[in-house]
Formats: structure tokens, C-alpha cells, sequence
């Protein structure tokens, strides 16, 4: 029996004695890997497969389109995979002419048959790529994604040779250079995809992107993936641009729970977080302001009314609804993120103006609810507010509902619902109300205006109209870069006349980042070019 | 002694493929689609992904495809929410984590369970008794959210050699073991206490007394092994669920183990991955009460016969 403490005692010792009494942060540094906070585990890294944002952020270190992000400046498109491109006048013709020294991890040259084939594969109808739409801009996609022409080769990529990408597109697409960046518009290996699913390209989920199967054409490539533990990646050797690469490697941890992440940020263990949550912000703000940061972020807060209700198709109790809701309080008080009041739909960026639309006035509120027939709500059923199960969720839903209560004497009831139902039954349309949002894919008005229209899987408001889409293609039709945008400011105020949705506030991102970390600057699309980024070392 | 393990095994193996079943029917009652995510998906691609998945057969074709898979293959299907990933691979890439981490929580219940609920015992109706008992209540209120952060927070930034959270270093385990290991040392210490008290106060404990045989002795030897049969029947079920692990305390300390699964797979409706869940946790439990039963009968010899 007295031997068992004296065992148990130099365990204990000699577990003390293996540990680096340096914090993780501290070797992190030294061994020049970031670790960075990425909210949960993704669904997968295949880029035709996958929709959020979190996979965005892996995909963008493992892969690489034709253009890249700029690390600090805003709708500039940098060279990535094309060391050059040209485009027709009429801005309908595009030729990329790729980087020769661009390869595949494995040391394979990256082609424009590739691009050629990753679209193709991406619109293929029968692989369940929820992102195919993003690729509709190119000629003839749409009709081949939906099964009305049979014919891959009829869509407009043509690889003129080896270095050389055509892309024939439906419209004038004057900033197609800033839509490469998105991942969606990625090349995918085709040598790698044909081995794993013996030939047919659009077999999903085949496991070609596991550790060890996956070949990449980024700054990095895929060294380690522990499910729900981490995702690393390391240096890829193969890199066009592998000189300039500053870090060694990235560790990306799935920490779903926003406080432990930040936590674990306190404590030293994590170079940036993924998000700060509201409620942590005024600590952060005493404690560590050096490290706080609030940016502008490329996202809408709204909330979605269902048009197609009884009271809600009455375009005045919409407006109504809208008068009510004090923005500014919202913003202060809710989410104390430094979020700003919204008006419109799209979210203030350059060479954009958001038309005037919703404001907080409830006396005209209360107005227009007596032209509508329902002088202070009377007459008025109680409506439900669908929201998500998360906190914040709540306390916004709360607050719509005392001010609608407060100024218009409407009473809601909130339903809380776990994601995939809150999801499902907008999808359905089982709803009156839900609060809701949308992040932009590109810095361009189109990515929050080409949802409402009729057939999107994405309106689920039950409103649509003829003049508004008019508006949307006259200005894709458009080769005059202001006249394009005049024109979809011309659709927003359609869209806001309407009032299908109640615009809330713009989104900011919220993070903690540490001072070591060099060359992450403030983007709207939160989208950091990896290869830029480094660590300060001692 | 065959036959009674034969006769067990047989029941865990009924009730395991009821419970294994009910999953399978409620997963695909409750409100939601597997496949529901921010952006819609475009009504033709819906049935790709019921043919990637086999959902575009009848339920009862998927059911027996399952079981036959299960039992024939080992093979427990694709996971419905992490892409290309099998529930097997899932399964073998955090059980070994869980065990590790279920383990140290049983170390720590027993080491300051069993030795506090003896003390209580002995010092019955003293300060010491009363002070560890209510200590104990204590252990059994207070949450592990509650408990976790603060550890973190008291413990963890205090000291260079502990994390806040994580699966890194080898003293990563200490904190969520403890976490998760105080709850079960507060019931163990009070099983061992009642146990105790109700040993102690048997006649033949009374006669090894008079008959002068030393105090350490009659408690370890003779006092302490019937003392402990309650706490053994506790410890299969606590011993199954600590290894499954707690969902609260794998979130709070970011712990790659089963409990994240167990509730990510409820959350995001995966079709394969929260069956394949309950039938490996009820395995699991089987066999733990299995276990149980084997060493109360090598424990409590009258329980043979029985």
C-alpha cells in the first residue's frame, strides 16, 4: 500500500516536469503557427459541397482562384492562380491567362482544365452543390445546373490551352475579377476527384478531401484534421507564391462555445477568436482595448415577414411594423457591438448609397396603422416572431416585441426553435415573422438583391415583383459601371417600398486578436489572405 | 454463473435494439431537415442528396439496410452532417478521448469519495461529518457550467502548467476530469457514508472489536467491502455516462470527445450518427452493468445463489 503514493506522487511529478512552462500562445509564436478560433467543426472542405462560413476560412488557406483578396484595401481583386486577365468591352468575355509556376500540392500543374472542370463538376445537376448559383453568372450555367441542356461543354468556360481560361458570361460583369475570390469559383484537383470516385466527378461525399487524399493549389495544404479537435495546416512547398508565405502553418480549433473561446483567448492560448460575444464586449473593452477589434462587416440584420399571411400582405402594416423598431436602441443596448442602424437592405460600401427606407418613427407608425384599418391594433391578431434558440436571439426578439408592443399596441409572441427548424420552417413559410440574416459573398449590391426574387430558395417572404426584377437585369444588362449601380439603387427602392423585410441593423465583426499578429487589416468581407499574415517573434 | 451472464447479455441486447430503434423512428419524427442550412438548396439537388445518403428509399428498406450493415459490417453508415465522414471514424476518433478523460473522472471520485465518506462514518454526527456531507451536497448542486468556468477562471489563469481549455498538453485532463468527477465523488462519498454506518453497526463488527482485532483492520477488512456494494451498483451507470462524457463539460473545456457528438447529432438531425451514438452508449452500459453484477457476486458471495 506504500508504494502505490510514492507511484502516484512521481506520476504527478514527472507529468508536471514534460509540461513547457511557456503559454500555448508563447510556442505557437515561436514555431511561427497561428491559431485562430473557427466556431465549430466543418461540414467538409470539398468547395463544391460546402456554404458557410467557416469552411470559407479553411478552403481559403488550402486553395486559391484566379484572383485573391487584398490584405488591406477593399474590392481590389490581387493576383492569384491568373498573372493577368482582359476583358471584351462589353465586359461579356473574360481571358485569364494563368501563373505557369502555378501547381497542385502534389507538384501537378494547375490548368485552366482544371477551372474548366471544377465548374463544370460544381454545376453538374447532379451533384448537391447548394453554392451552384454563385457560377450562374457564367453563360449558359444556370440552364445546365437546372437541367435544361444536358451538355457540360455548353456552359462558357473554354480552356483555350493549358494557360489560357475563357469565360463567357450572360451579362456585363464588370467586377467579375472581385467574384473569382470566392471560393466557389476555386479550382478543384481534377486528377485527385476522377481517382476517388472512379471516374464520376459528381459523386458526393467520396473522401477525396481527407487528410492525406486532398491535394490543394493555396499558400497551404492539409497537414492534420482531428474531428471537433483541430484543423492544421502547414506551408505548401508547391505554392506559385511560396516565397512570400510568411506563416509556417494555421491551427483552426472548432470552439463552438463563444465564452470558452474567450477564455481560452485570456488565457493566452489562441492568437484571434473567431467572434467576442456581446456580453463580453464592455470586459474586453476595460481589460484588453488593445486588442479589441470592431469592423465593419458585409452583413444585413432583418427581419422577414411572411407576405403571404393574412394583415402582413397589407403593405402599410408593414411599414407600420417597421416605424416601430428603434434601430439606434437596438444597436446600443442589445448588442452593444458598434453596430449601425440600417435602412436598407445592402449594407454602405463604396460607390454604393443605400436609398433611404426604414426609419424609427412611430407616430407615423401608428398612422399608417389607422389607414390601414387598425387604428392602435385593434383589429389585430397576435402574430408569432420565429427566432433561433441562441441567447442573443432572444433578447433582440424581445426587444422587437416590447416596441411593437409600446408603440403600435401589436402583441407577439416569440418561438424559439432550434437552427435546422428555425431554417426549415422559413423554408416552408411557417412563420408570420423571424428575425434573420444575410453575409454577403462579394462587395457587390447584387449578393443581397438577387435573393427576392420569385423562384429563390432564399426569399421565403412570399413577395416578388416584376418591377424589381426589371430593375435587377436592365442593370445586369448594363456595360456603364454607375449606371448599373444607379439602377439597382432603383431596385433597393422597390424592394423598401415594399417592404417584404424590416431592415435592423449592419453587421460588425466583434474579435479579439493579439498584438503578434501582423497583417490582418479590417475587410468588409472578413476574408484575410492567409499568406499575409504573421507572427512577431521575440 | 455462464448462464447468468448469457441471460443478461441477452436482455442488454433486446433492450439496446429497442432503444437503437426508437432513435431511428423519433430522429426522423422531430421537426427540422438534416440538410437545412443558411442558404436554401435548390428543390432538384434535395433528392441528390436523399440518393447520396439512401433517404430516397422507404423507411423500412433504410432500417433493415442499417441493422444488416451494423451487424454484419460494423458498419454504422455516413455521418448526415459531416461530409464524407463515416459514423465509424467519427465513433474511433473520440471514444478513446472519452475513456481517457471518463477515467480520470473516476479517479477522482473515488480517491476523495470513498476515503471521505469512511472518514464521515467514523466521525458520525462529528463536524467532520456534517462538513464533508454538506460538502458533499454541495458537489451534487453545483453544475458543471458552473463549476467549469470557474475552475478556468480561479484555476486555469492562475497557473502557467493548466490550460483554460483544450486537449493538448497531459495536465489538460485535470480540470474537466475534476469537473466532471466531483459530482460523482459527492454520491460516492455518501453511499460509502450510509454504507458505512449500517456496517458498523452489525453484530459481527461488534465481535472482531471484542475479540481485539486493531480498528484499520476491521475497516479495510471486514467493515469496508460489504460497505461498498451500493457504490459499486452506482458506479456502472456513472461509470458508462462519465465515459459518454458530459456535453457541458466537453464544450466549456473543448474537449474533441463523444458528449459534443451526442447532442451535435440531436441538433444537426444526423440520420446515422445519433443511432450509431445510442447503440455504441448502450453498449457501453450494458456492459458496464454486466461488470457490476460479476464483482457484487464476487463481492457478496450470497448473491451467487441468488
Amino acid at each position: 500500500m506504500r508504494v502505490l503514493p510514492v507511484i502516484l506522487l512521481s506520476l504527478f511529478s514527472a507529468l508536471l516536469l514534460s509540461c513547457d512552462r511557456r503559454s500555448s500562445i508563447a510556442i505557437a509564436t515561436e514555431d511561427n503557427i497561428l491559431v485562430i478560433g473557427n466556431s465549430n467543426e466543418p461540414k467538409g472542405l470539398d468547395p463544391h459541397l460546402v456554404s458557410g462560413v467557416l469552411e470559407s476560412n479553411l478552403i481559403r488557406a488550402l486553395f486559391e482562384g484566379l484572383c485573391v483578396d487584398n490584405p488591406s484595401k477593399d474590392g481590389v481583386a490581387d493576383k492569384g492562380v491568373a498573372k493577368d486577365w482582359k476583358h471584351s468591352e462589353d465586359y461579356r468575355v473574360w481571358t485569364f491567362y494563368l501563373n505557369e509556376k502555378a501547381k497542385w500540392s502534389d507538384g501537378e500543374p494547375v490548368t485552366a482544365h482544371d477551372f474548366v472542370f471544377s465548374y463544370q463538376r460544381m454545376l453538374n445537376p447532379k451533384l448537391p452543390s447548394k453554392y451552384a448559383d454563385m457560377l450562374y453568372f457564367i453563360k449558359g450555367a444556370e440552364e445546365y445546373n437546372k437541367e435544361k441542356n444536358p451538355d457540360p461543354d455548353s456552359i462558357g468556360a473554354k480552356a483555350i490551352d493549358d494557360r489560357t481560361l475563357e469565360l463567357t458570361l450572360r451579362g456585363p460583369i464588370p467586377f467579375l475579377p472581385e467574384i473569382t475570390k470566392h471560393y466557389t469559383w476555386y479550382p478543384v484537383p481534377r486528377h485527385i476527384i476522377l481517382k476517388f470516385s472512379e471516374g464520376d466527378p459528381a459523386t458526393p461525399f467520396t473522401g477525396w478531401t481527407k487528410p492525406g487524399n486532398i491535394v490543394s493549389n493555396g499558400p497551404f495544404q492539409l497537414k492534420d484534421w482531428k474531428i471537433k479537435h483541430y484543423i492544421e495546416v502547414e506551408r505548401n512547398p508547391h505554392y506559385w507564391d511560396a516565397g512570400n508565405v510568411q506563416l509556417d502553418g494555421i491551427r483552426f480549433l472548432p470552439i463552438s462555445n463563444s465564452y470558452t473561446e474567450t477564455r481560452m483567448f485570456l488565457d493566452e492560448q489562441l492568437h484571434i477568436t473567431y467572434i467576442l460575444p456581446p456580453e463580453m464586449i464592455p470586459y474586453a473593452k476595460e481589460h484588453v482595448p488593445a486588442m479589441l477589434r470592431q469592423e465593419d462587416y458585409i452583413g444585413t440584420r432583418y427581419l422577414r415577414i411572411n407576405t403571404r399571411r393574412q394583415y402582413l400582405d397589407n403593405v402599410k402594416v408593414r411599414h407600420a411594423l417597421a416605424c416601430a423598431i428603434d434601430r439606434a436602441q437596438i444597436c446600443k443596448s442589445v448588442r452593444g457591438g458598434n453596430e449601425k442602424p440600417a435602412s436598407g437592405v445592402v449594407p454602405p460600401f463604396a460607390g454604393y448609397t443605400v436609398p433611404p427606407g426604414a426609419s424609427f418613427d412611430p407616430e407615423r407608425g401608428r398612422q399608417l396603422l389607422a389607414e390601414a384599418g387598425y387604428p392602435n391594433g385593434e383589429g389585430l391578431p397576435e402574430f408569432k416572431f420565429l427566432t433561433t434558440d441562441r441567447d442573443v436571439s432572444r433578447r433582440m426578439a424581445e426587444a422587437y416585441m416590447a416596441m411593437w408592443r409600446e408603440h403600435l399596441n401589436i402583441n407577439v409572441r416569440i418561438q424559439q426553435r432550434e437552427w435546422t427548424t428555425y431554417l426549415q420552417d422559413q423554408y416552408d413559410g411557417a412563420y408570420d415573422l423571424a428575425g434573420a440574416g444575410w453575409i454577403g459573398d462579394f462587395l457587390y449590391p447584387t449578393t443581397f438583391l438577387d435573393m427576392w426574387t420569385k423562384d429563390n430558395g432564399n426569399n421565403n417572404t412570399g413577395w416578388h415583383s416584376e418591377d424589381y426584377e426589371a430593375k435587377l437585369k436592365e442593370s445586369e444588362n448594363s456595360i456603364v459601371p454607375e449606371e448599373k449601380l444607379q439602377l439597382l439603387q432603383d431596385a433597393e427602392k422597390i424592394f423598401l417600398a415594399d417592404m417584404p423585410i424590416i431592415p435592423v441593423f449592419w453587421y460588425t465583426t466583434n474579435y479579439l486578436i493579439r498584438p503578434e499578429v501582423e497583417g490582418w487589416h479590417p475587410l468588409q468581407l472578413n476574408n484575410h489572405p492567409y499568406k499575409n499574415v504573421s507572427l512577431k517573434r521575440n | 454463473m455462464l448462464r447468468f451472464i448469457l441471460s443478461r447479455f441477452l436482455q442488454t441486447a433486446l433492450v439496446v435494439f429497442c432503444l437503437v430503434s426508437f432513435t431511428h423512428v423519433t430522429i426522423r419524427m422531430i421537426p427540422g431537415n438534416p440538410f437545412a442550412d443558411e442558404k436554401a438548396m435548390q428543390p432538384h439537388l434535395r433528392e441528390r442528396v436523399a440518393e447520396a445518403f439512401g433517404l430516397n428509399e422507404s423507411f423500412g428498406n433504410q432500417f433493415v439496410s442499417w441493422w444488416s450493415n451494423v451487424l454484419t459490417k460494423g458498419d454504422f453508415g455516413l455521418s448526415t452532417s459531416l461530409f464524407g465522414r463515416s459514423v465509424n471514424e467519427i465513433l474511433t476518433s473520440a471514444f478513446p478521448v472519452s475513456l481517457t478523460l471518463g477515467l480520470g473522472a473516476m479517479f477522482i471520485a473515488l480517491v476523495i469519495g470513498i476515503p471521505s465518506g469512511v472518514i464521515a462514518s467514523l466521525r458520525h454526527n462529528g463536524w467532520i461529518d456534517y462538513g464533508s456531507m454538506i460538502l458533499a451536497m454541495v458537489g451534487i448542486c453545483i453544475p458543471a457550467f458552473v463549476l467549469g468556468p470557474l475552475f478556468q477562471l480561479w484555476i486555469a489563469r492562475n497557473v502557467s502548467w493548466l490550460s483554460s481549455a483544450g486537449w493538448e498538453r497531459p495536465t489538460d485532463i485535470l480540470l474537466p476530469a475534476l469537473t466532471l468527477g466531483l459530482a460523482v465523488a459527492a454520491y460516492v462519498a455518501r453511499l460509502t457514508r450510509g454504507g458505512m454506518l449500517e456496517v458498523l453497526s452489525q453484530d459481527y463488527i461488534r465481535t472482531a472489536r471484542a475479540k481485539g482485532v486493531p480498528g484499520h483492520t476491521i475497516i479495510l477488512r471486514h467493515a469496508l467491502r460489504p460497505a461498498l456494494l451500493p457504490v459499486v451498483t452506482y458506479l456502472g451507470p456513472a461509470f458508462a455516462a462519465v465515459i459518454t462524457g458530459s456535453f457541458v463539460v466537453e464544450t466549456i473545456f473543448q474537449i474533441p470527445g463523444l458528449g459534443q457528438h451526442f447532442v451535435t447529432a440531436v441538433t444537426s438531425k444526423d440520420y446515422f450518427l445519433l443511432p450509431g451514438l445510442v447503440l455504441f452508449y448502450g453498449c457501453l452500459m450494458g456492459i458496464a452493468n454486466l461488470i457490476v453484477d460479476i464483482v457484487l457476486t464476487i463481492l457478496n458471495p450470497r448473491l451467487r445463489e441468488a
